[in-house]
């Protein structure tokens, strides 16, 4: 019985998800080389700051496409423990890999942004190990989604810790925050990023776009697969 | 300003890298959980039918 | 309200029957608080400074130690599946638990942080806002652990999932106690740490409980 309940969704998901796959994977492609032309071919306008603001292209794009990923998380989390929806389980499972992958990203790119700024590889400011900690929060999230033998309780399991999370993460922002101004040394530290300047608006918005959309291909990708699996699992059960 | 260029490329390769290999990794999956179901998914049907004819 | 209190009571009978589980998490404080001086140097500036955090920190790797047979051994035995079908509100027994918990584990940290914190040359007043940061922010770092706890019942390798869950989420009380003390330390009031503490403990207080529940019916299933 469990079997019928089940496939009513996501078959539907993956008609939908296969007939937008081809254009989408398109629009990601086109999308990545104008922002990749833009960000790095373009000259940058006269900064302090020069040609490593090409760093924050990327930087920031991930860092937004990880914090939405995580807030998906907690939507996803919602939707799975209120309404019992069984895709949501399923795409929980596909989006956390792709939200972490971001923040990863971000935390690595933040590290080769400040070298040459800063002189040092790791700079323990608010921001960075805000996304530090959101990097954690993904790692248990993925790991205790995995950490059953019954996939359904792992994925419950994981949808808590997501709200929990995303309630938490204003808190744990605002508490680094605050470390950070009571810790700074004489200088400041700003790591903020340069003021927008039209300039430099437009290969960051096409960076980000395109994560967005890189970010929606994988997860629809990735959300097939656990389909996939999960039916064998089924599958394996029955037999 | 040239020895920028090494933190910016790098920056740029862990971009490719990191991402393009959970691409590649969601890609090999989605086809390798396809070909597992298409062996197996064909036959269940058929399975579901025996046992419930008996 | 007596069912809580009942429940408590249980606990902590259980715990009085055995008190070695207590004591070894104290003795693990102490041992890890210990290794700092070892590792970085018995320079005394130096550990005045980092005292403050490492006792802080020491307290929070202690406090997770204890956390895993939380509601272990009575998923084990059967306890469990009772408390599902009380009359009490399962929110309310997770509560005690957690009560319980830091009657055991935190409260006596509140204790012997200080005599620790003597040791790193800490004065009067950091000692004080250390015994206060932790009396006001341990019942945080139960419920948030127990939280973690009820989520990775029955899973594989809870312990160390466990603290990866939990400790992320415990690190605005660290923070914020931690501060405290050296707020205290450079002759400032910290009495807006402690405010902030107390608030951070009320916001677990109004939503682990209902998380903890939660968690622990699926547990149940």
């Amino acid at each position: 019985m469990a079997d019928l309940h089940f496939l009513a969704n996501p078959a539907r998901f993956r008609r939908f998800s296969q007939r937008v796959m081809p254009s989408l994977a398109f629009a990601t492609v086109l999308a990545l080389l104008v922002g990749l032309y833009f960000a790095l071919v373009q000259s940058p306008p006269d900064y302090q700051q020069g040609e490593t603001v090409r760093i924050m292209f990327v930087h920031v794009p991930s860092a937004w496409l990880s914090m939405m990923g995580y807030a998906l998380l907690a939507g996803l989390g919602a939707s799975l423990l209120v309404w019992r929806h069984p895709l949501a389980a399923l795409m929980a499972r596909a989006a956390a890999p792709v939200g972490a992958c971001f923040a990863l990203v971000c935390l690595i790119t933040g590290s080769l942004w400040g070298r040459p700024m800063w002189g040092t590889y790791w700079v323990w400011d608010a921001r960075l190990t805000s996304m530090l900690l959101l990097f954690f929060l993904y790692l248990g999230h993925i790991a205790l989604s995995r950490a059953y033998d019954d996939a359904d309780r792992g994925d419950r399991a994981a949808a808590i810790l997501a709200l929990v999370g995303v309630i938490n993460l204003p808190i744990i922002k605002f508490s680094v925050d605050w470390w950070n101004t009571l810790h700074q040394p004489a200088s400041v530290m700003k790591l903020g990023g340069p003021s927008i300047h039209p300039a430099i608006l437009t290969p960051l918005l096409w960076m980000a776009v395109s994560f967005l959309l890189l970010f929606i291909l994988l997860v629809l990708v990735r959300t097939e697969t656990e389909i996939d699996r999960r039916r064998l699992e089924i599958a394996e059960q029955g037999a | 300003m040239s020895d920028h260029a090494v933190f910016i490329l790098s920056a740029y390769l862990v971009v490719v890298v990191v991402l393009g290999g959970l691409t590649i990794a969601s890609l090999s999956g989605r086809n390798k959980a396809r070909r597992e179901l298409a062996a197996r998914g064909l036959e269940r049907p058929r399975e579901q039918r025996a046992k419930a004819s008996r | 309200m007596s069912g809580f209190t009942a429940l408590v009571a249980r606990d902590l009978r259980l715990v009085w029957r055995r008190p070695g589980d207590v004591a070894v998490v104290l003795a693990f404080f102490v041992v890890a608080t210990v290794l700092f001086p070892l590792g970085i140097g018995p320079e005394s500036n130096l550990l005045a400074r980092i005292a403050a955090g490492v006792l802080w920190c020491a307290a929070l790797f202690a406090s997770l130690l204890s956390l895993d047979r939380l509601f272990a051994s009575d998923y084990e035995d059967g306890t469990l599946d009772l408390l599902l079908l009380a009359p009490w509100p399962l929110e309310l027994a997770a509560l005690a638990k957690c009560a319980a918990h830091w009657i055991v584990t935190g409260l006596p940290l509140v204790v012997l942080a200080p005599f620790l914190g003597v040791a790193f040359g800490l004065d009067r007043p950091s000692l004080l806002a250390l015994a206060a940061t932790l009396f006001v922010g341990t019942p945080t770092l139960s419920l948030i652990g127990g939280l973690a706890a009820a989520l990775t019942l029955g899973a594989r390798r809870s312990g160390a999932l466990l603290a990866l869950l939990a400790l992320p989420l415990c690190v605005p009380t660290l923070i914020f106690g931690a501060g405290a003390i050296e707020t205290m330390a450079i002759g400032k009031n910290f009495t807006t740490h402690l405010a902030i503490l107390a608030a951070l403990a009320l916001v677990a207080l109004a939503t682990t409980p209902w998380a903890m529940a939660a968690a622990l019916r699926q547990a149940g299933e």
